[in-house]
């Protein structure tokens, strides 16, 4: 059975991202960059999927400008067998990153489809979704439990009102949720091993897939500081407070 | 990103396996050490599962031959330098200097010894099932190397060693000690490096528990009396131990540098978050100026420490390094490190005092730095030689 997962390249969990002073986007220049951490999910999930023998092999996508090769190279020193990188310098929307996807899921005929439900960047959490339509496929969203049996994956889906168990045949999709696994970390003679693997590039062109945007940016800017919190004395100024100043009851 | 993170200068010799290794290392240690290093600290050890955790991520074969369990290619020294940094990011000391010290007592026997005492020893020590130590310094004194008195007398197919060892570093858990002996005349013509199993008869070992620093690290006054070691455990050539005792000196002291430097950035960070959130005279310490500029003061010295370990890191990968280069760069890590910890406990006023926080341990293995592995004075003296000696 053959696994795909895709990985995308974020600033990493640990940077404060600030606003650009002009409003136009966030300010990621020089941040250190990471595989999202949803993303890392999903390959330790596929990981652990061949190394019980279901999955023959992984092949890991990123699409993104051309320092995602090493996001993918973390995933294959995670385990992923070989990668495919989407090259393209344009900031993709979700519709656009489904469908390069698309594309590759045509040329691959994957078994199934990892991804992380969002990446922490756009928290858009649309792609798998999209992807799902696109091609056709049964989703199981927000995982926190993956098994693969005869024909079917099941999904334990993280929901509002607790969890909710799914049967899909395959193929199908599946996005991760953060307690679906613990990531491993690379050792270092599978990062040695991971530059060896064979790493593929094309380009969005190459797939066919029109990357125009459909969304337009008005401005970006960080969120109205919090004011210090105060102290009352007992409930009456409590309730004189909400009433009066904070005006909700 | 963490303070110590944000500190770090570019470096342009460090590429997408360093940074994979960095951030493999950085869940390692977050995971399998920092969380248990105050315990480790009381308890006056490591507990011995995590030899068997170092090797599973590769740390303890990095920079060996592959043929002997080692791994070796695609690696260069940033990989190495890497390892000391996140390994002295756990705020002790004494975990990289237990943890590696066959770092310092494993590179003579892959460089010098007899191809059957690398498979015997070698292996196993890179799997985590074995322990080696360095047995350099007596009680009679450590700088002066060249005067060390543990004989070993020839009788037929054997040495017979006496003599004593002192402050050495997993003494007590060693299975083998790579330990410089006498076996001629006086002065360096006169050394051998001899491989000696810790359980032969003869062989005793105290603990040294109670030290400044590096707790978790044991330490250990060893005594032979009368131990019989086979001619073949000979590392090198007989009267030529100098050559194998100096040959990983370079590495040696890089290691240092970097285990110094990070721990310097460590003393950095915890100070920084302290005087963000500690407020004196109506804000916050970090807007005093007085304490801005400490932390200015120990910036400048941080870049200047990597700036220098990167060079001489360069020379080193390009085969064309001054030892006095290496020795002064080891005075300039731990003069920084003096520093910056200095900086960071008065910084952290009477907090800092008190057990529990990194800058505070760091602080009391400030001396180890600066004397084991050459002293200071030492390293300046090799230096100050050597400038003569090519110039003259
Ligand atoms: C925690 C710890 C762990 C250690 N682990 C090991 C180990 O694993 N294996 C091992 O073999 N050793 C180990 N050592 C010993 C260490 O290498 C020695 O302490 C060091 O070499 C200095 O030797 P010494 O202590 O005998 O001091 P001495 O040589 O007696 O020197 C005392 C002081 O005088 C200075 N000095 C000496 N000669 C001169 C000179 N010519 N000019 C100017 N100044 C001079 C020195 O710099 C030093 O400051 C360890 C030490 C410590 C503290
Ligand atoms: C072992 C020990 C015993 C003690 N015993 C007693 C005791 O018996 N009774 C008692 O009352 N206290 C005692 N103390 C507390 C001691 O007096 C305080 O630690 C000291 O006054 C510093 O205060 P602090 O620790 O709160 O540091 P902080 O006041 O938070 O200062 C932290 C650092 O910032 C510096 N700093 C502060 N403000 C400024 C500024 N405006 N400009 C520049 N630098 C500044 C300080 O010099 C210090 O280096 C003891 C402390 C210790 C460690």
């Amino acid at each position: 059975m053959k696994i795909l997962v895709a990985v995308k390249r974020v600033v990493d969990y640990n940077v404060k991202v600030r606003a650009k002073a002009d409003g136009t986007g966030a300010d990621t220049a020089n941040a250190k960059m990471s595989i999202n951490p949803f993303c890392e999910i999903a390959v330790e999930e596929a990981v652990r999927l061949k190394e019980k023998g279901v999955a023959t092999e992984i092949v890991a996508i990123s699409i993104g400008a051309k320092q995602s090769q090493e996001q993918i190279r973390t995933a294959l020193a995670l385990g992923a067998d070989r990668g495919i990188l989407v090259e393209t310098d344009t900031d993709l929307e979700p519709l656009a990153v489904a469908k390069c996807l698309k594309a590759i899921v045509d040329k691959e005929t994957p078994d199934l489809v990892i991804l992380g439900k969002q990446s922490i960047d756009g928290d858009n959490n649309q792609t798998g979704q999209m992807l799902g339509a696109l091609a056709g496929m049964p989703q199981g969203t927000f995982a926190s439990e993956v098994n693969v049996a005869e024909g079917k994956v099941k999904v334990t889906r993280e929901i509002d009102g607790g969890l909710q168990t799914v049967a899909l045949n395959l193929p199908a999709i599946v996005t991760t949720d953060l307690r679906l696994n613990e990531p491993r970390y690379a050792s270092l003679p599978n990062i040695m091993k991971a530059k060896k693997k064979p790493l593929e590039t094309v380009t969005p062109a190459d797939l066919g897939v029109d990357t125009a945007t459909r969304v337009k940016l008005l401005k970006v800017a960080p969120p109205a500081e919090r004011q210090a919190g105060i102290k009352v004395a007992d409930v009456a100024e409590l309730v004189e407070k909400l009433k009066n100043e904070a005006k909700v009851i | 990103m963490p303070m110590r993170d944000s500190i770090r200068l570019p470096n342009p010799y460090q590429t997408d396996t360093h940074q994979q290794w960095r951030a493999s290392l950085r869940k390692f240690v977050d995971s399998h050490i920092t969380p248990f290093v105050d315990d480790w600290e009381e308890a006056g050890t490591l507990p011995p599962s995590l030899w068997q955790d170092a090797a599973n991520v590769g740390l303890l074969q990095l920079g060996y031959p592959e043929a002997l369990g080692g791994i070796s290619a695609g690696t260069d020294l940033h990989h190495m330098i890497i390892a000391a940094e996140e390994l002295a990011a756990c705020g002790a000391g004494g975990v990289y200097a237990s943890l590696m010290v066959h770092g310092i007592a494993l590179p003579p026997i892959v460089h010098y010894g007899s191809e059957a005492l690398k498979q015997r020893i070698v292996p196993s020590v890179l799997a985590g099932e074995q322990h080696i130590s360095l047995a350099i310094t007596e009680p009679g004194g450590g700088s002066d190397v060249a005067q060390l008195t543990t004989q070993a007398r020839r009788e037929g197919d054997h040495y017979i060693v006496n003599g004593s060892k002192t402050l050495i570093t997993g003494g007590l858990r060693a299975n083998w000690f790579t330990t410089a002996v006498r076996t001629g005349e006086a002065g360096v013509n006169g050394l051998s490096l001899l491989l000696i199993n810790a359980n032969l008869e003869g062989v005793s070992r105290t603990p040294l528990s109670k030290k400044q620093g590096w707790w978790c690290s044991d330490t250990a006054t060893l005594y032979f009396d009368n131990v019989v070691v086979p001619c073949d455990h000979l590392i090198g050539q007989e009267n030529s131990g100098f050559l194998p005792i100096v040959h990983n000196f370079n590495n040696e002291r890089l290691a240092l540098t970097a285990s110094a430097l990070e721990a310097a950035r460590v003393c950095f960070e915890d100070a920084w978050c302290w005087a963000n959130e500690r407020n004196t005279f109506g804000k916050p310490l970090i807007k005093h100026q007085v304490i801005g500029h400490k932390f200015a003061e120990m910036l400048r010295q941080i870049n200047a420490t990597q700036g220098y370990l990167d060079s001489c890191a360069w020379q080193i990968t390009q085969g064309i390094s001054k030892p006095s280069d290496v020795a002064l760069l080891k005075v300039q890590a731990t003069q920084t490190l003096e520093f910056c910890a200095r900086e960071a406990l008065q910084i952290l006023g009477g907090a800092g005092y008190l057990r529990g926080c990194r800058a505070e341990r760091i602080y009391r293995e400030v001396r180890v730095n600066a004397i084991g592995g050459g002293s200071e004075e030492i390293m300046r003296d090799l230096a100050w030689r050597q400038l003569m000696a090519s110039n003259a």
